[in-house]
């Protein structure tokens, strides 16, 4: 428990500063760092916790948004149901998906998680009643319900920290949990993980859907405040890379990990995109971080302050 | 009568490799499998245990049918089994590894029932000193212990054995045959496959022999040894041979 | 409207076959590593500008295959010891992160140098006509080449000592090793051969459309669905995989819009993982 306070006072913490002091830019900085540590969370529950390398994961975040937008636009809700169908429907996407795809594994896997973004973003892109490769925008008027657009924005950052702060804690109670346990084992052998007695179908599928719950109501919040949604941003396959990435930075199969790999992967990007000499570059320079990341540092900076401080190993989950 | 096998058959493409194989294990004995490399002793456990689903035949557990039930549902019902090659879940602890049977196993225990069942088991296997080290960190012998840990935490009726004394030197085997000797004495009815000769003919109550994928002998151990079609299927296999004669 | 038909089969088929060869080196990538090569896309790009400065150099395309293809064995060999080598035995996601590092570098690289405005290359070989059917030439010869580099791979993969040694490889790598092939060797060539025929396939492509760093992606994910219908691992599938998806590609236009292709690719995608993982075709290298 002492491991998850402290994640989620720091959380808090970071969540806060910029209601204090009112900074408009700090706020859309540490919006994308909740949503990067949010996402984050969540791909490691397929991918680190289960093992099933799920490189399609944004389609989860796309669908969210979609219908979310779809449906505050079309129908008027409010932005909170939303995102909760969102969510849901991400979810239920993932379990159906699942059912049929977690039979691969592996490369196999991967691909097929591929396969299913690419779909989706084909035929969103060619379906005119949701906006087709041009996308939606928001009426104006939207944003009115909620006394403007300023007060929708913030309405958004609120959301993202409440979703964040659930994210980590449910990855917290996931990994404590004899579910967690059944998961590990999966990753660690699958085989012997079904003759041990878990069942491995039902699990795999329940930890998909878990981890396509809260990308999809991120999705939901991250397009309502955008006020536009298009199929290229929405199932980009370079921000599920971006998601993989930051787990493996931080540490997969943890939960301290992405956090801290969602944060330090911000603080690189913000960095080499405002450097006037990597700006250019930083997308090659992001790929030498990554090989570096991959060949020495396989478990990312989690495994790494613990194989070097055994003595942190009880505080870092 | 526990567990009773009839006229199993199981191929692999054109291979036979159980062919027509029945027998029955009675509560609370050790019955032997033996027979040569490739006879088909570890796919008859996959059968049993539910990894492989026979072309013919059934498998009852506790007068229960449980052929072609998935293999979580046969650990739940009691059937716990160890990998020829050992399968440990390497990033996890030893411990974490045997809470795992613990918790899926036939008792189906919340997490800290199953820690405790976990530290009883390693103590009783003698491996609780390395309860917190990482699975994949253990020596083969050790990885050999974890199997069987894993396995008796889920508090199976059955337990199935596949070669857990091959590759240990002979003072660990001599450890291991007494942990097994403990097994039974606690009431779980044992089958065990088994290369080494001299321990299993000195360890079980019955034996059955299987060549080519058929069963080709059955009985008390000595009688079985001095059969003329075990030997036969043996002297094929010279390294075998060797192993017989050794002691 | 026979003749449009008639006109998509023969365009799809002579594309299919340079799909196909873009496949059969991501299909002998995995075939013989067990590695998803999610650079595959960044070398065809590599590929299709190498074409376009030789040709700039006012060097014939065509004839700079050869010179494409050693390029593509020396920059395979290269990645291969940089990015795969210390992680070949590693889980699936440290190949496929840094095969994908390595696009990211490319990628990144030539969005700096070239941007991302198209570039084509100005070729002109005339066109073959039957009829009221018009072929472009530069299909033909891309068709033509793409076979002809086929079928000098089948020969070097089972008429020539390492082409035996790099099937033996593929079939069970610690058997071979065991039989005294430097399996390292193994698979530093075979990774140079598949970015050879990505680089060299883009290279073929670049003669008949527009395209910019970015556009590998497209074929790269072709590719994909393309050793997926084949089996994956299975060259000579990849090649009928290639075929199929060419006369899809061209056929299913005159039908459907060309936006929904990519859609009907992938359903069929995950359709056959599904089916048969094993691909359509399935077999060994
Ligand atoms: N999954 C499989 N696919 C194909 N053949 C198999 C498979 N498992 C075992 N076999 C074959 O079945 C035969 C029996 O194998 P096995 O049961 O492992 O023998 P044993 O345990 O008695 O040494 C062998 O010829 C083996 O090659
Ligand atoms: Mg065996």
């Amino acid at each position: 428990m002492k491991s998850l306070s402290w994640l989620i006072g720091l959380l808090i913490v970071i969540g806060a500063i910029p209601m204090i002091t009112h900074d408009v830019t700090l706020r859309e900085t540490v919006f994308i760092i909740l949503m990067y540590i949010a996402l984050a969370e969540s791909l490691n529950i397929i991918l680190g916790y289960t093992g099933y390398v799920s490189f399609g994961h944004i389609v989860f975040y796309g669908i969210g948004g979609y219908v979310a937008f779809l449906m505050i636009q079309n129908y008027g809700l409010n932005i909170i149901p939303a995102m909760i169908l969102a969510g849901l429907f991400s979810a239920l996407v993932a379990y159906c998906l699942g059912l049929a795809i977690l039979r691969l594994r592996g490369a196999y896997f991967a691909i097929a998680t591929i396969g299913v973004n690419e779909a989706v973003k084909a035929l969103i892109t060619n379906l005119e009643q949701v906006g087709g490769a041009e996308g939606i925008y928001f009426n104006i008027k939207v944003y009115s319900a909620y006394g403007g657009a300023e007060h929708a924005i913030w309405l958004s950052y609120y959301l993202m920290l409440a979703v964040t702060i659930a994210v980590v804690i449910v990855s917290w109670f996931v990994k404590k949990s004899k579910f967690g346990l059944g998961l590990m084992a999966i990753r660690e052998d699958e085989d012997a993980a079904i003759t041990l007695g878990v069942n491995t179908s039902k699990y795999k599928t329940l930890a998909y859907a878990l981890s396509a719950l809260f990308p999809g109501m991120i999705g939901a919040i991250f397009f309502f405040k955008n006020g536009n949604i298009e199929p290229e941003s929405a199932f980009h396959l370079t921000k599920s890379i971006e998601m993989i990435f930051m787990v493996m930075l931080g540490g997969f199969g943890t939960v301290t990990g992405p956090m801290i790999g969602a944060i330090v992967y911000e603080r690189i990007r913000g960095f080499l995109i405002v450097s006037e000499m990597f700006k250019a570059l930083h997308i090659a320079i992001s790929g030498i971080i990554l090989l570096l990341i991959v060949l020495f540092m396989p478990r990312g900076i989690i495994g790494f302050v613990r194989d070097k401080i055994p003595a942190l190993r009880r505080f870092v989950e | 009568m526990i567990l009773k096998v009839e006229n199993i058959t199981k191929r692999f493409g054109g291979l036979v490799a159980v062919n027509n194989v029945s027998f029955e294990v009675n509560e609370k004995e050790i019955l032997g499998i033996i027979g040569p490399n490739g006879a088909g002793k570890t796919t008859l456990f996959n059968v049993i245990s539910g990894i492989y689903k026979p072309e013919k035949g059934k498998v009852i557990f506790d007068g229960k049918d449980i052929t072609g039930l998935p293999p979580f549902k046969i650990a739940r019902l009691g059937i716990a089994r160890t990998h020829q090659i050992v399968k440990p879940l390497n990033e996890l602890t030893v411990k974490e590894n045997v809470m795992v049977g613990a918790c899926f196993g036939r008792e189906y225990l919340d997490l800290d029932s199953a820690e405790k069942v976990a530290e009883d088991v390693l103590k009783f296997v003698g491996l609780y000193e390395k309860a917190d080290l990482l699975a994949g960190k253990l020596n083969v012998p050790e990885k050999k212990r974890l199997e069987l840990a894993r396995a008796l935490a889920s508090k199976p009726k059955l337990i199935l054995l596949d070669e857990v004394l091959a590759g240990l030197n002979p003072v660990e085997v001599m450890e291991m045959v007494e942990v097994i000797k403990k097994i039974r004495e606690s009431g779980v009815t044992i089958l065990m496959i088994e290369h080494l000769m001299h321990a299993i003919m000195q360890i079980s109550d019955r034996i059955i022999v299987l060549d080519y994928g058929q069963k080709i002998a059955e009985g008390k151990p000595e009688d079985v040894a001095n059969d003329p079609k075990v030997i036969e299927a043996y002297l094929g296999d010279p390294e075998l041979v060797l192993k017989l004669t050794k002691r | 409207m026979l003749d449009v038909w008639i006109d998509s089969i023969i365009s799809g088929i002579l594309l299919g076959l340079v799909y196909g060869l873009a496949a059969i080196g991501l299909s002998l990538i995995w075939g013989v590593m067990k590695v998803i090569n999610l650079s595959h896309g960044a070398f065809i790009a590599l590929g299709m500008f190498t074409a376009y400065f030789l040709f700039a150099f006012g060097l014939n395309p065509y004839l700079g295959v050869p010179i494409i293809f050693a390029l593509g064995i020396i920059l395979g060999i290269a990645v291969y010891f940089v990015a795969l080598h210390r992680i070949i035995d590693a889980p699936e996601l440290s190949t496929l992160l840094s095969t994908f590092s390595i696009s990211l570098f490319i990628i990144g690289l030539g969005t700096f140098v070239w941007t991302t405005i198209p570039y084509a290359i100005d070729i002109h070989v005339g066109s073959i006509s039957i009829g009221n059917i018009t072929i472009l030439g530069t299909k033909v010869i891309a068709g033509i080449v793409s076979i002809i580099l086929t079928i000098l791979l089948y020969i070097f993969l089972y008429r020539t000592k390492t082409g035996k040694a790099v099937r033996a490889v593929s079939m069970n790598r610690v058997a071979a090793e065991l039989m005294g092939i430097n399996t390292t060797r193994i698979l530093a060539l075979s990774f140079g051969i598949g970015i050879a025929l990505a680089m060299t396939a883009g290279a073929l492509i670049a003669t008949i459309f527009p395209f910019t760093i970015l556009s590998g992606g497209v074929y790269e994910l072709k590719s994909f669905v393309i050793c997926v219908l084949g089996g994956l691992g299975s060259p000579i599938g990849a090649l009928v995989g290639g075929l199929i998806l060419g006369i899809i590609e061209n056929v299913i236009t005159l039908q459907i819009p060309t936006g929904l292709v990519p859609f009907i690719e992938f359903t069929i995608l995950v359709a056959v993982l599904l089916i048969k993982p094993s691909g359509l075709l399935g077999g060994e290298v």
